[in-house]
Order: structure tokens, then C-alpha cells, then sequence
């Protein structure tokens, strides 16, 4: 078999970008994980639905809104936990339906779905522009390197939040840097996946590496590696085999995950330590 | 004379309406064990908390001497464990990863800290030639015996050793007081005292003033050297010995303890 598909340019951008946003969703994705927040990235693509939906209707480049409406219903949703008793879960369903709600609404009055709208429902990794990817590069690389500078605190609070704010950390900004982080990362990867497979990108490579590590770090280069190897195989299987990428890179994630549940179960993976209860 | 680590004066709590804690007022010096005893519900916890800045009180409460801005600026030094620390169980992280949290706010020589604190940090960053960090990290898990769990999974840890692992999370930081809430609730005879072995090595060898707290009378006998008594209010203060040797306090406190503890159930 040649390898004729990395000699098209529109394979090369999207693999490299394809890489770019498979290392911050799944970076981003441990401790959005972790903190149960496994849904906030749907929640926030949804959100950038209704932003994308504002773009098309005012004219404005729909990324832009996209970020804006995200980042702001990120902030709101955090307040919204905070000064009042809903709970996370259903704070996160809030923001999604009216998110989706107000791109439907805007949808229906500017006079139905169109080519761009798809694009970013069901992703488009293949036809990103050069801008697209140098946007996505660097967005990846301001994403990686405030997570990078932020690990220790983050990995803390992640931890116990209690004990984190015991120990001086300012919790209540460390909390809206991460949601800002948060939506950021998730409206920089809607290009690959699209707003409705989203999470598959945050949560599918974060469970099957926390099912195979030990440590801290551990996990997030294992997840990190799973979610490349999904992304890269995806998009060069979906081109043989004429399927969508999205749709490729999310059951190549599911079956990663499968596999590596199946051979836990046989006892194949992870008995290195026997849990051992000892005093 | 040495220096007061913790000075708590007239400090009340209320919670929802009711006093939780009723002008308690004790002193802590420097290289103390004091035990902090009281039944279940006493206002133990709540008054932890209001220590460390988790819990608004009405009073003073004063650290070296500091209030105020200054004492907020020596909260991250203090070494907090909590009764209770509700983290994922299947949390990816090594024993050490978990100790090495507390680095994040190591005592770092300051103009806020008095001389004899920036020597402690001297002595041990020189001294004791601990330059990087994960050899503090390995020498806090050798405190607690713990060294040899250090690349294991943290939810693989049962409760006792679970408890000194967030000890020498606390202890990694040199702290200039560790505060344990019912370190030993939950653990088997011969853990605790494991447990409490390591505790009297940290105060007497590493000389880190330690507040205790528990419900049980024959654990603060056998570790501290003072004791203070409280159910919402604060009922003695002072060594061990007075405290022991007062039947009349000792019956009061038996008594309050099994009411609190039938009404409890």
C-alpha cells in the first residue's frame, strides 16, 4: 500500500491539526474527567452552537460568536453552581438546552440549516483552510502551555478542592481560568469531531488510560498517545474507507476503550499491582 | 519563654442560628501536642475551620502572634489534615504524586516569617541537604513509614495508611503547625498505634507543634502534654496531668460524652 494519502495537502493540514486537538481535548479532558465534568465539553459545544447560530445570523465570522456565547454560558454556568443549589449535572443540562435552544431559534428565523452549519454539527476536519490551521495550532499551543503553567494548582484542586483552598490557592479564579480554558479547547476542536461527538474526544481516551495507570502523569501520556493514535488512524481510515472522519476517530476511541476493558476483565492489563488492603 | 503558635481568645460560631462554639479561648506553644477532647458534635471541626480561614467567627484568632492580613499569609503553612478527605477513588495518582500536592505552597523564606522561621527552612533545605523536591517528598513518607508505597495508587491505600499519606502531605511543606481532626477515626488498634508513634516522632524530633482532636480520652493520654476540653464550650485547658488527675472533670466529660453520644443514635 503507498502512502499517497499524506501527499494530498488537505490530509496533511488535517492530520496536524487533527494532532493539535487530540492533545488538548485529551489533556484538558483528564481533569474535566476528574472533576466530573465529563459532559461540560457537550454542554460548551452545544452553547457554541447557539454562538454559531448568532455568526450566521449577524454576519459576524460564526468561530468568533462561538467563542464568545461559549465562554460567557461557561462563566454563567459557574456562578450559576456557585450562588445558587443546582447542582453541577443539572447546571450543565441548563447550559446546553439554552445553548441549543437559541441556535435553533435563530436557525429557524434566518431560514434553515446550510452547508456551514453541518460542517460544524458533524465536523470538517478535511476542509479546513491554512488560517483554520495555524488558528488551531495556535490556539493548541496557548492551551497546552496554560495547562502546563497551571498543573500543579489545577491537579490540587482537582484533588480536594478544600484542601487546595486550605493551602492558598485563589479557588474561585483558578475555577473560571479552567472553565475559560475549558471552552476554548472544546470550540477549538468542534473542526475535527463536530459539536455532537465532542465528548467522545474529552472522555473516551481519559477512561481507558485511568483504567491503565498508575500515576498522575502516567494517565495523561497515555491518554494523550490513545487519543493521537484514534485521530491519525481515523482520519486515514475514513479517507480508504470513504466514511467520515468524525464517525472513524470516535469508534476507534470506543473500541480502544472496549478492548482495553476486555482485557482487564481477562486479567491481560493492570495486575501488575493486586490491591492489597495491608495495614 | 516560647513563643505562642496559635492564640484563639472569645471565639463563637454560630451555625444556623445556634452557637456551634461559645467563646472558646486556649493558647498553643510552640513545640505543644495539645489534644483538642469533645463528644462527637462538639464543635471540634467547626472551630478547625475557623482556624483556617474556611469558617466566619467572631473573636480573635491569632498565629505568631499575627492577625489579620499577616495571618492570612502563614495559612498555607499550616498542615491540615481533615477527618474526612472525599477524593475519587479511582483518582490516577501515585502515594507521592499526592504528597507532592503539598509543595505547592512550601514554606518559602519571606519577610512575613520571623527569623527563627527562616532558619527552620535553612536548616532543612542545607542541612539536610534536601535540594529537590521529590527528596522531600521521599523523606515526609519516611516519617510516616510510608516510603516504600510510593509509586503505588493512592485508592489502593486503606484508611490508615491513606491518613499518613495526607499527613506527610502536610508535613512536606514544613509546616509551622499541623492540625490532625480525628486522625484515627475508623482504624484497627494496631494501626492507631502505629500512628501514634509517628505522630511523637514529628513533634518531638521534627518539633512541629501539633493540634489534635478526638473524641477519645485514652488516645490524648497517651500523646499529648496538653490538653484542652471542649463541648461547645470550653470546659479546661492546661497539662495533661491536671486534666487526668480532675475526677470531678473527667466524670462531666464522660457524661456529656454519652449523652451527646445517645443522642446522637
Amino acid at each position: 500500500m503507498t502512502l499517497e494519502v499524506f501527499g494530498y495537502a488537505f490530509m496533511q493540514k488535517g492530520l496536524i491539526a487533527g494532532a493539535a486537538i487530540a492533545i488538548i481535548c485529551s489533556l484538558m479532558g483528564t481533569f474535566l474527567v476528574l472533576r466530573r465534568y465529563s459532559l461540560f465539553g457537550d454542554a460548551l459545544a452545544h452553547m457554541a452552537f447557539g454562538g454559531i447560530s448568532v455568526g450566521l445570523f449577524s454576519g459576524v465570522y460564526p468561530l468568533w460568536t462561538a467563542y464568545a456565547v461559549s465562554i460567557l454560558g461557561s462563566l454563567g454556568m459557574t456562578k450559576l453552581r456557585k450562588s445558587t443549589n443546582i447542582s453541577g449535572d443539572a447546571a450543565i443540562a441548563v447550559l446546553l438546552v439554552s445553548g441549543f435552544g437559541i441556535g435553533v431559534l435563530l436557525i429557524s428565523a434566518s431560514g434553515g440549516f446550510s452547508v456551514d452549519l453541518f460542517s460544524f454539527l458533524f465536523g470538517s476536519i478535511l476542509l479546513i483552510s491554512n488560517e483554520d490551521t495555524i488558528l488551531i495550532l495556535g490556539i493548541s499551543a496557548g492551551v497546552v502551555a496554560s495547562l502546563v503553567l497551571l498543573r500543579k494548582q489545577l491537579l490540587h484542586f482537582t484533588f480536594d478542592e478544600e484542601q487546595a483552598k486550605v493551602s492558598g490557592l485563589n479557588v474561585d479564579r483558578l475555577n473560571y481560568v479552567f472553565v475559560i480554558i475549558a471552552g476554548i479547547t472544546v470550540i477549538t476542536s468542534m473542526r475535527l469531531v463536530g459539536i455532537l461527538l465532542i465528548s467522545a474526544l474529552i472522555v473516551l481516551p481519559n477512561i481507558t488510560s485511568m483504567l491503565l495507570g498508575k500515576g498522575f502523569k502516567q494517565t495523561v501520556i497515555t491518554s494523550m498517545s490513545i487519543s493521537m493514535f484514534s485521530v491519525v488512524v481515523g482520519i486515514v481510515l475514513s479517507y480508504y474507507l470513504d466514511l467520515a472522519p468524525s464517525g472513524t476517530i470516535v469508534m476507534i476511541s470506543v473500541a480502544i476503550l472496549v478492548a482495553t476493558l476486555v482485557a482487564k476483565y481477562l486479567g491481560l492489563v493492570g495486575k501488575s499491582t493486586p490491591i492489597t488492603k495491608t495495614i | 519563654m516560647s513563643m505562642k503558635a496559635l492564640q484563639v481568645s472569645d471565639v463563637s460560631i454560630s451555625y444556623n442560628g445556634s452557637l456551634a462554639i461559645d467563646k472558646v479561648s486556649f493558647d498553643v506553644e510552640e513545640g505543644d501536642l495539645i489534644g483538642i477532647v469533645g463528644p462527637n458534635g462538639a464543635g471540634k471541626t467547626t472551630l478547625f475551620r475557623a482556624i483556617l480561614g474556611l469558617q466566619n467567627y467572631s473573636g480573635v484568632i491569632k498565629l505568631f502572634g499575627l492577625e489579620g492580613k499577616k495571618y492570612y499569609s502563614l495559612l498555607p503553612l499550616i498542615g491540615y489534615v481533615s477527618q474526612k478527605v472525599n477524593f475519587e477513588q479511582n483518582f490516577p495518582a501515585t502515594v507521592s504524586e499526592v504528597v507532592a500536592m503539598g509543595l505547592l505552597s512550601e514554606r518559602k523564606m519571606h519577610k512575613n516569617a520571623t527569623i527563627l522561621q527562616n532558619c527552620g527552612y535553612c536548616w532543612n533545605r542545607v542541612y539536610k541537604k534536601i535540594n529537590k523536591d521529590s527528596d522531600k517528598v521521599l523523606e515526609a513518607l519516611k516519617t510516616v513509614n510510608l516510603e516504600s508505597y510510593k509509586d503505588r495508587r493512592i485508592g489502593e491505600l486503606s484508611g490508615g495508611q491513606l491518613q499518613r499519606v495526607f499527613i506527610a502531605k502536610a508535613l512536606v511543606k514544613d509546616p509551622i503547625l499541623l492540625i490532625l481532626d480525628e486522625p484515627v477515626t475508623g482504624v484497627d488498634v494496631e494501626t492507631q498505634n502505629k500512628f501514634y508513634s509517628v505522630i511523637k516522632k514529628i513533634n518531638d524530633e521534627n518539633k512541629i507543634t501539633i493540634v489534635w482532636s478526638s473524641h477519645d480520652l485514652e488516645t490524648i493520654a497517651k500523646l499529648a502534654n496538653k490538653v484542652a476540653c471542649m463541648n461547645r464550650q470550653l470546659f479546661f485547658h492546661g497539662q495533661k496531668e491536671e486534666f487526668f488527675s480532675n475526677k470531678d472533670l473527667l466524670k462531666t466529660y464522660t457524661e456529656s460524652a454519652m449523652y451527646m453520644h445517645m443522642h446522637h443514635h
